[in-house]
């Protein structure tokens, strides 16, 4: 990579702005769309970290992955649960957040402290590939790495084929009204939610 | 290659940040699908220390890089799982509040 080094940091400080502040906003935010929208912002902004590094491939991994099918998956669950409701008020709400940014800030300055600290053993920088890393990675995937990327492709048909009896609803074959056999399985069968209390 | 100009320890705070806002919003979310977002910006987190190691500090052999499209191919299918568990836990409830999933309490 040839960019001037005053045109990385001036990158590298815009993506992390980007990150950091979309990913507040993605927690803090009421409407939960507008989180959602924000959540795809950090993932590019992510993706431009990893193209900061050199790392071409998984910055277009990254845009795809997260962007396209993540976030998409989202943004579909947030249409089909989407439902104003009153949240009822907790007791002592005020101290659960005051435990839990503490536990958060805590583990913040020890994170930054142990980055700070730590002498990391830095390789020397002219032993890098630079932008040969996607011939690498072909390389990895298809020698040593093998093993867990056949185990990747089984994990992913699992987690599909989860999914997809999960999320299934019961639909009914037959019309109620005339009990002629539907043929688009639409009509869906009267649910009644389980596990409320009736009280 | 001129990666000395950013240091490492840059980016490993940012992913200290972003971990760290993701534990927050996990800890503190009422609506069940901020907190798939939040369990989202914490794999991220990870991918990015990944990445910067793999790239300051084992640059030739990037196994780094290996290991991060594997997170990310096992965030795929978290997502696509958990966003299942929530559809049938809202179509069970009907509702996404963190609070009224209480069944496991004792």
């Amino acid at each position: 990579m040839s960019i001037a080094v005053t045109t990385q940091i001036i990158c590298f400080s815009v993506l992390s702005l980007v990150v950091i502040i979309g990913a507040l906003g993605v927690i803090l935010l009421e409407n939960i769309v507008y989180s959602a929208f924000l959540l795809g912002g950090v993932f590019m902004s992510v993706a431009g970290l990893y193209l900061l590094l050199n790392a071409s491939f998984v910055a277009a991994a990254q845009v795809l992955v997260y962007v396209g099918a993540v976030n998409v998956l989202i943004i579909f669950a947030i249409m089909l649960v989407n439902k104003k409701e009153d949240l009822r008020p907790i007791a002592n709400i005020k101290s659960r957040r005051i435990i839990s940014t503490s536990i958060c800030l805590t583990l913040l300055s020890l994170l930054i402290r142990v980055d700070l600290s730590n002498t990391w053993g830095l390789a020397e920088p002219n032993a890098s590939i630079g932008e040969e890393s996607t011939i690498r990675i072909g390389e990895h995937l298809f020698s040593d790495y093998l093993l867990p990327f056949e185990v990747a492709s089984v994990l992913l048909l699992m987690a599909m084929i989860g999914a997809i009896v999960l999320a299934r609803r019961d639909v009914m074959n037959k019309d109620i009204a005339t009990g002629l056999p539907v043929d688009q399985e639409l009509i869906e069968k009267p649910n009644e939610p389980l596990l409320i209390k009736k009280n | 290659m001129n990666l000395e100009s950013i240091p490492l320890q840059a980016f490993l705070i940012v992913s200290s940040i972003l971990f760290c806002i993701g534990i927050w919003g996990l800890l503190n979310s009422r609506n069940a699908v901020r907190v798939l977002m939040s369990i989202e910006l914490m794999l991220n987190a990870v991918n990015i220390n990944l990445m910067a190691f793999s790239s300051y500090v084992d640059n030739n052999l990037i196994q780094g890089q290996v290991f991060t499209i594997f997170v990310i191919t096992v965030a795929a299918a978290e997502a696509a799982v958990g966003l299942a568990i929530l559809l049938s836990l809202y179509r069970n409830r009907v509702t996404v509040d963190m609070e009224s999933f209480n069944l496991l309490k004792w």
